[in-house]
C-alpha cells in the first residue's frame, strides 16, 4: 500500500552505520585471505588491532562523558585497515601502540568520527613507521608450512622489547630464495621486477592485507556499485599513477618499471579503494575529488621513484587528506541557476 | 595590579611561575628550547638551570636600574643585560661539562631571545623592587625547569629506555625513535598541555559547583 509522505524522500535508507557496516563486510574477504596467507600471526594481529582500537575509543568516550560511539562501526574499520597495512610479522605490542595512536591521535583528539583531518589507520601506521622503523620493514614469506600451528617468532615479542631476529626462521620456512624485501623494495634497491601474476594473486611479500590486488579490487567494486564509495577517487588515483608511470617508462624503459607494476605492487590498490575514499577525510565537491585523487596518485609515484622509502601511498594519502578541506573551499560546485558562484562576503 | 586586588605575598609571588603562570604549561612561552633540547632528562635540566640563572640575574639588574633607564631604550638595555648573563652561562657550561655544552648546542646562546626572560623583565622586573623581582624570577625559572624536565624525562624514557642515562628496561629495550625526533617533542608537549587543561577544567567545574 502506498503512503503519502512529505519531502525529503529517503529512498535507500543509507545511514552512517549501514555504510560503515558494508565497508566492514567488504574488508572481511581481504582479512580472511590474509589469515589464509599468514596464519595465526595475521589472525592475532587483526584481533589486537581491532580490540585496541575499540577499547581506545570506548575509553575516550568514557573520559569525555559521551555515550559509546562504538555502534557506528568506524572504530572497527580503523582497526581492520590498520592491521591490513602492517607487516605480518609486526609484534603485537607495537600493533597496540599503533592502534592507540590511530584512534587517539588520528581521530578522537580531532573530535571523533567526521571531524578527523587524517585517515586514522594511516596516522597509526605513520606513527609506528617513525617509532619502529626496523620492525615495520621486516617481511616474512606467505604460505609458511606451519602457519596455522605456530606464530611468526616476532609476533609475541614481550612489550617494550626489541623483536628477535627472524632471518633463520624465514630461511627455514621458505622453499625458494626469500629475499625479505617487498616487490617495490626489490625494484628500488636491487632492480628486480616481480611477476605480475604473483602480485595479482597475492604471492608477493607485502603487508598483511595488500597482497592480492584482484581481491581488493573485487571488494572495492562491491562498495562502488552500492554507491558507498566515490568511484572518482580510485579511478583518478590509479589513472594518474598509471599515466605518470607510463610517461616515465617511455622516457627510460630500462630504469623505470612498466605501469602495471606500479598499479599492482605495494598498497596502491588498498589505498585507492579503502583509504583515500574515507568519507571524513576526502573532499566533497566533484572537481575537488578529482584533483585530490590525481594528486595522491602522482605523489605516490614520485615518492616511490625519487623518495628515500620504497612505498609512498601512505604519505601521499596523508598529504591529500591535509589538502582536502582547502580543495573543497577553492573548488566549490556551481550554484544551480547561476552563471558564476557569487563571492561570499567575508 | 587591578584595583581591589591585594598584593601578592612573597610565597604567592614565588609560586606564580611554578603553578598558576607556568611558562611551559600555562603561558606556552619559550617553545624553541622546550621542543629542541628536551631529548633527555639531563639536557632538559641543564637548559632549565641555565635559563633560571639568566632569568634571576637579569631580573635583579633590570629591577635595580628600573628608575634610571629611559623608556625609549629599555628593550635594548634589557637585551644587553640578558646577553651578558647568557655569555657567562655559555662559558660556565663549557667549563663544567663539555658533553652538555655540545648537546645543547646553539640553544644556550639562544637563551638571549627566550621570550620568558624578556617578558619577565618587561612585565614584572621593570615595575617591582629587586627582591620581589628575584623571587618572581626564581619561581618562573623553576617552573620552566619543571616544564622542560617533564618533557625531557618522558622523551628519554620512551626514546632511549633510560632516565639520566640509567637504563630502565634492560638491554633489549626497543627505543621509540619518534620520541627523539621533533614530532615526539610536539606529541609529548601536547599530551602535557592536554593533561593540565583537563585538570584545570575539572577543578573549575568543582569550584563552580
Amino acid at each position: 500500500m502506498t503512503e503519502l509522505r512529505s519531502a525529503p524522500h529517503e529512498r535507500l535508507g543509507l545511514s552512517v552505520e549501514s555504510i560503515m557496516l558494508n565497508v566492514v563486510l567488504a574488508l572481511l574477504p581481504i582479512a580472511l585471505f590474509s589469515i589464509w596467507l599468514y596464519g595465526l600471526s595475521a589472525l592475532v594481529l587483526l584481533l589486537t588491532s581491532v580490540i585496541v582500537c575499540l577499547a581506545t575509543e570506548r575509553l575516550f568516550n568514557h573520559l569525555s562523558g559521551q555515550s559509546s560511539t562504538l555502534g557506528d562501526w568506524s572504530a572497527m574499520i580503523t582497526g581492520i585497515l590498520l592491521a591490513l597495512v602492517l607487516p605480518p610479522s609486526f609484534p603485537l605490542w607495537m600493533t597496540a601502540v599503533a592502534a592507540v595512536a590511530a584512534m587517539g591521535l588520528g581521530k578522537i583528539l580531532f573530535g571523533g568520527l567526521g571531524m578527523n583531518v587524517f585517515n586514522p589507520a594511516l596516522v597509526g601506521r605513520a606513527f609506528v613507521q617513525a617509532a619502529f622503523p626496523s620492525a615495520i620493514a621486516t617481511w616474512v614469506p606467505s604460505y609458511a608450512p606451519n602457519r596455522f600451528h605456530e606464530f611468526i617468532p616476532t609476533t609475541l615479542t614481550p612489550p617494550l622489547m626489541i623483536p628477535p631476529d627472524i632471518t633463520a626462521w624465514t630461511k627455514a620456512v621458505s622453499a625458494d630464495a626469500f629475499t625479505g624485501a617487498t616487490p617495490l623494495a626489490m625494484w628500488k634497491f636491487q632492480h628486480q621486477l616481480t611477476a605480475p601474476e604473483d602480485l595479482i594473486l597475492g604471492i608477493a611479500t607485502a603487508s598483511v592485507g595488500e597482497t592480492s590486488a584482484m581481491l581488493i579490487l573485487v571488494c572495492g567494486l562491491y562498495l562502488a556499485l552500492r554507491g558507498m564509495l566515490d568511484w572518482r577517487i580510485p579511478v583518478g588515483m590509479m589513472g594518474s599513477a598509471i599515466a605518470l608511470a607510463y610517461a616515465f617508462h617511455l622516457y627510460n624503459p630500462d630504469f623505470f618499471p612498466p605501469p602495471f607494476f606500479v598499479l599492482l605492487s605495494g598498497g596502491l590498490m588498498l589505498g585507492a579503494l579503502f583509504m583515500a575514499t574515507d568519507m571524513a577525510t576526502s573532499p566533497v565537491t566533484p572537481l575537488a575529488v578529482w584533483v585530490y585523487a590525481i594528486l595522491i596518485g602522482l605523489v605516490t609515484v614520485l615518492i616511490r621513484y625519487f623518495g628515500g622509502l620504497s612505498e609512498g601511498v601512505m604519505y601521499a594519502i596523508l598529504f591529500g587528506n591535509a589538502l582536502a578541506p582547502l580543495l573543497d573551499r577553492s573548488l566549490p560546485t556551481r550554484v544551480f541557476g547561476r552563471r558564476k558562484a557569487r563571492k561570499v562576503a567575508s | 595590579m587591578k584595583p581591589g586586588e591585594h598584593p601578592l605575598t612573597a610565597f604567592e609571588n614565588f609560586m606564580e611561575g611554578i603553578w598558576k603562570q607556568n611558562p611551559v604549561f600555562v603561558m606556552v612561552l619559550g617553545m624553541c628550547p622546550t621542543l629542541a633540547v628536551t631529548v633527555s632528562a639531563i639536557n632538559a635540566l641543564g637548559m632549565g638551570v641555565a635559563t633560571t640563572f639568566v632569568l634571576v640575574f637579569s631580573c635583579l639588574l633590570v629591577s635595580a636600574i628600573r628608575n634610571w633607564v629611559p623608556k625609549e631604550v629599555r628593550i635594548a638595555t634589557y637585551i644587553v643585560i640578558i646577553a651578558s648573563f647568557v655569555t657567562v652561562v655559555d662559558y660556565a657550561i663549557q667549563a663544567l661539562s663539555l658533553d652538555l655544552y655540545e648537546a645543547l648546542g646553539a640553544f644556550i646562546q639562544l637563551i638571549v631571545v627566550n621570550c620568558i626572560i624578556l617578558g619577565r623583565a618587561e612585565a614584572h622586573a621593570s615595575k617591582h623592587p629587586p627582591l620581589t623581582a628575584v623571587v618572581n624570577a626564581l619561581g618562573m625559572g623553576i617552573g620552566f625547569t619543571i616544564g622542560l624536565f617533564a618533557l625531557g624525562s618522558v622523551r628519554e624514557i620512551f626514546g632511549a629506555g633510560s632516565l639520566f642515562g640509567i637504563a630502565l628496561f634492560g638491554p633489549s629495550f626497543q627505543p621509540w625513535i619518534v620520541m627523539l625526533l621533533p614530532p615526539g617533542g610536539f606529541f609529548v608537549l601536547g599530551a602535557w598541555l592536554l593533561l593540565f587543561a583537563g585538570w584545570k577544567q575539572r577543578k573549575e567545574a568543582k569550584d563552580g559547583a
